[in-house]
């Protein structure tokens, strides 16, 4: 066996060897899915998607919590989206390099590594007592978005600094100011990678459970939400409360959750990732 | 024509009739609006849901909303007045009520049903069919760590094979009660125990495993029968119950079964005493927590105590209501 042979070979095992890997990923989400498909999907329904939570298994539904959720995500979103792009953009484009800038710098990054319930305790003390809100909507989406803002912050960094810089230097040749330039250039181009960012950050934000449990987050909600000071329930709490039910249906309940925020989260996914295509074929180069 | 003249007057008078009373009945119990916020034990969440719902049918605008933030991250909240009822499924400690006089929070703690802990082994278990409350204490104290690893160092005629022990997670009020009234000191037990929150992992683990012996929620036996075996215990004291005891409907509510019955209670805060919605949820609550702790899978009261516990919150209600 010659050299380039061997060295062929050590390659070629290589690419089977991460295949293998990869697909064993695949098939334990498969086998998950699977589970999860068998148990709860003969319990979503139209009933289970309307009712309110109850003590009988088959009279409870999930209408409150994913009420919650998606009043959540969209609070969240409307709060964390703006703040840390124009974070980003600040950070990336104005901040000089100074002792502050290194400080905030490295506060961010530090951020993003934080747990979840930290984030929960922080927004228990500052949101719900400080500030006066209480149990409400706003609490919980605040401090979500609090935890999310470091991923889109750096995300965000990441989709500017990937802008070439001819364009920029065609852009100021031809008279734009810095503003006019991140405004009508940097943004659009780089709005396609920011979003995977937002959905990556958003995805995240949907399966919390630990930091609204301590922000305030109930688990039996008998309304939906009318306004953004309303208490509220969200799917993942009343998912882990059915999971630790003694009586076996309401572990059938706990599955059809779990597919009814899969589908939540997917739908969330996809319309952003439509959104995003659409942005990146509207700015090549 | 005549005739139907008149029993048209006859259907519309029966009809005013039943409309006028109606409407009586409805204004001797008035229509409430509000809140009552309900925190505190995830223990005791299944009995306070059920009366949230039940409440809904009778007062469909009263807004309440349970939380199991845990018993003593409920009693925080309940300290500071953010909470109207917490559940608890222990009393609360001295630093709690502590906290609750520096805020000017006066409460009451009312009994609302009993949990038992049953003592589970796998059905394939033929040795075991009973256990001493000091062979317990002796298997689960601290000194017991990778010392205490095989059957017969329970009881000698039990086989020379390894046990292997589940029990609730540290943070749980299980936790907290088996090992005070096992050990003798609340949190005081072995660590080398499969641990866990969920009383359905132990379940699983018990179920599978033919050298297990673990402790948990009463409710989650009686949902699981088929899988395990339920050992009765013996607390080696005559004057309640001689010999090893059941843990079953009868037994826990006459207190033979002993030590390993708790009662559950809620905690009601004086200041929400001004809200008439808090104040006919809670008389609710009482009225209705025998038969809905049944439904729940926990052990109703007996009517001697059912009846103080409502003597106990009408005086509290004279006293504290204006």
């Amino acid at each position: 066996m010659n050299y380039s042979v061997y060295k062929r070979l050590v390659d070629r095992s290589f690419d089977i060897f991460g295949f293998v890997v990869s697909l064993a990923g695949l098939l334990i989400l498969g086998v998950f899915l699977y589970q999860i498909a068998e148990k709860g999907i003969g319990r979503v329904d139209w009933q289970f998607v309307t009712s309110l939570p109850s003590r009988f298994a088959e009279r409870a539904g999930i209408f409150t919590a994913l009420m919650g959720t998606i009043w959540i995500m969209v609070l969240t979103a409307i709060f964390a989206i703006p703040l840390g792009v124009m974070a980003a953009i600040y950070l990336e484009e104005y901040a000089k390099r100074t002792r502050f800038g290194n400080i905030l710098e490295i506060n961010i990054s530090n951020l993003a590594g934080v747990p979840s319930i930290i984030y929960g305790i922080l927004g228990l003390e500052v949101f719900a007592r400080t500030f006066q809100l209480g149990n409400s909507l706003l609490t919980g989406s605040l401090t979500l978005a609090l935890l999310v803002l470091p991923i889109i912050i750096v995300s965000t960094r990441e989709a500017l600094r990937a802008i070439p810089l001819s364009l920029r230097e065609g852009s100021y040749a031809l008279g734009a100011s810095k503003w006019q330039t991140i405004y009508r250039l940097i943004l659009p181009s780089a709005a396609g990678s920011i979003m995977t960012g937002v959905i990556l950050a958003l995805s995240r934000a949907i399966g919390e459970a630990a930091p609204l449990i301590v922000a305030g987050a109930l688990v039996y909600v008998p309304f939906a939400p009318s306004s953004p000071m309303d208490e509220y329930s969200v799917l993942p709490i009343q998912i882990f409360n059915w999971v630790s039910r003694p009586q076996e249906a309401f572990e059938t309940n706990a599955a059809a959750g779990i597919i009814v925020l899969l589908l939540v989260t997917f739908v969330l996914n996809g319309m952003a990732v439509i959104y995003r295509n659409h942005l990146q074929n509207k700015h090549k180069w | 024509m005549r005739k139907l003249f008149f029993n048209s007057i006859f259907i519309i008078a029966v009809t005013l009739l039943i409309v006028s009373c109606g409407s009586k009945a409805g204004s001797k119990s008035e229509k409430l609006a509000g809140e009552v916020l309900i925190d505190g034990s995830s223990t005791v969440y299944p009995m306070s849901e059920a009366v949230a719902e039940e409440f809904r049918t009778v007062q469909p605008d009263v807004k309440v909303t349970v939380g199991e933030s845990g018993t003593g991250g409920g009693f925080k909240k309940f300290g500071r007045a953010e909470t109207d009822i917490n559940d608890a499924s222990r009393p609360i400690r001295p630093e709690e009520a502590e906290a609750c006089k520096a805020n000017n929070v006066a409460f009451l703690e009312l009994e609302v049903a009993y949990d038992g802990l049953a003592v589970m082994v796998n059905p394939k278990n033929t040795w075991a069919n009973d256990i001493k409350v000091s062979e317990l204490k002796k298997l689960w104290e601290p000194d017991a760590q990778g010392k205490i690893t095989k059957w017969n160092q329970i009881r000698p005629e039990w086989p020379d094979k390894e046990i292997h022990l589940f029990g609730a997670g540290t943070a749980s009020g299980t936790f907290d009660y088996f090992t005070e009234a096992i050990v003798g000191e609340a949190k005081s037990s072995r660590g080398d125990y499969t641990a866990s929150e969920d009383d359905n992992v132990l379940v699983q683990g018990i179920a599978s495993d033919e050298l297990a012996l673990g402790y948990f929620g009463l409710a989650y036996f009686e949902n699981n029968k088929d899988k395990l075996k339920l050992l009765p215990v013996d607390d080696e004291k005559a004057d309640n119950g001689d010999g090893p005891i059941l843990p079953n409907l009868e037994n826990v509510k006459n207190k033979t079964y002993s030590p390993l019955s708790r009662p559950l209670f809620i905690y009601v805060n004086s200041k929400s005493l001004e809200r008439k919605e808090v104040q006919t949820f809670v008389s609710f609550y009482i009225e209705n927590a025998s038969t809905l702790a049944a439904e729940v899978g926990y052990i109703p009261l007996n009517t001697a105590e059912y009846e103080a516990s409502k003597k106990r919150w009408s005086d509290f209600l004279s006293q504290h209501a204006n």
